[in-house]
């Protein structure tokens, strides 16, 4: 009796030229190709009251501008940030929610993969995938101080991370105010290595709990394929709701603390 | 005692140590929710979102933990 746990690393299924697209690959693409879909059929039929599938998108919608708004407090910034903080959400928890589907980690090729012939899956949840996490950190993470950058200026945005403007302000005001200064150039510096350990912590918790969730159902289906996994899929249901949530309020609150002025960041973290 | 017999020793002490915070973290975070509805039940939905935001915090720890002791 083999171990069938899926490996860390999503298994390529084919290659095109020297470029490997992973199982993971493929389900990322399915819940693209499903929002597009979406967004085409949403877009066409605009009745000025409306029923069926344009209700519910609205519906939707209007309920994460409400929920961004009461995190950005400022309804210009909230449908500035409604994009990509919805899109984060919707696609994250389409995603998990598609990896659950029966066949997803199960129905495969038998081949050869890393030394040993191992059962290779058509389909795998596209977050268990690190690369694909670690891409939505980076671009939640870049984005964030793009935005930054634009909506308080450069300067003041650097200030933040390397701050010579407070020592250069305290010069005049004595040496104790110069200490402060100096004290919060180190904190300014060390909000750098804050700001790596964002970009590690989102991708790692979004791919930690989504891969461990495709390992225990498949060690469930192991022990006991046929009323065990049923808690563990409702398990799961939960987990990717909640992990789509948490990165999404995250990316949302630091795309509100870059576009606050220096000294107002505390009401944001504490809003969210 | 060479690396082959103490790798899986690795990947047991890694998350199980790894696991022991986070989960009296929770624990702490479930209780704390827990004696705030008690006290005032009408705020139920208020306390619910911010708990779960702090229980994904917390279980993140324990997954970093999960990362290591897959990779090892």
């Amino acid at each position: 009796m083999e171990l069938l746990i899926p490996p860390a690393a999503a298994e390529p299924l084919f290659h095109v030229g020297s470029f490997p697209i992973t199982n993971a690959m493929v389900n990322g693409w399915i819940a693209v190709v499903f929002f597009v879909v979406v967004a085409f059929v949403a877009s066409r039929r605009k009745g000025l009251v409306p029923k069926g599938v344009q209700n519910l998108i609205e519906g939707t919608i209007e309920f994460m501008l409400t929920e961004t708004q009461k995190v950005t407090g400022d309804a210009k910034r909230a449908k500035q940030f409604l994009p990509i903080v919805g899109t984060i959400f919707l696609f994250i928890l389409f995603s998990n929610w598609l990896g659950l589907l029966p066949g997803t980690g199960s129905i495969g090729v038998w081949a050869l993969h890393e030394g040993s012939v191992e059962l290779i899956p058509l389909l795998r949840p596209a977050a268990s995938d690190l690369n694909l996490t670690l891409a939505m950190a980076l671009f939640a993470v870049i984005t964030s101080h793009i935005i930054g950058l634009a909506a308080v200026g450069p300067i003041n945005h650097i200030s933040k991370f390397v701050n010579l403007r407070g020592i250069l302000r305290s010069l005049k005001h004595g040496p104790m105010a110069i200490l402060v200064a100096v004290i919060e150039f180190a904190v300014g510096l060390l909000e750098i290595v804050s700001e790596m350990a964002k970009v590690l912590s989102l991708s790692l918790r979004l791919f930690g709990n989504i891969f461990a969730g495709e390992v225990l159902l498949t060690v469930m289906l192991g022990i006991f394929a046929y009323a065990l996994p049923i808690p563990f899929l409702f398990l799961e249901l939960l987990v990717g709701a909640i992990q789509a949530t948490v990165f999404a309020m995250l990316t949302l609150a630091y795309l509100t603390v870059a576009t606050q002025e220096h000294g107002h960041e505390e009401e944001a973290t504490a809003q969210a | 005692m060479d690396a082959e017999t103490l790798i899986p020793l690795a990947k047991a002490i890694a998350i199980g140590v790894g696991a022991l915070g986070p989960g009296i973290g929770i624990g702490l975070i479930g209780a704390k929710a827990m004696e705030a509805i008690g006290r005032n039940p009408e705020a139920a939905g208020k306390v619910f979102v911010p708990m779960l935001l702090s229980l994904a915090f917390a279980e993140a720890i324990a997954i970093y933990a999960l990362v290591v002791s897959f990779t090892l």
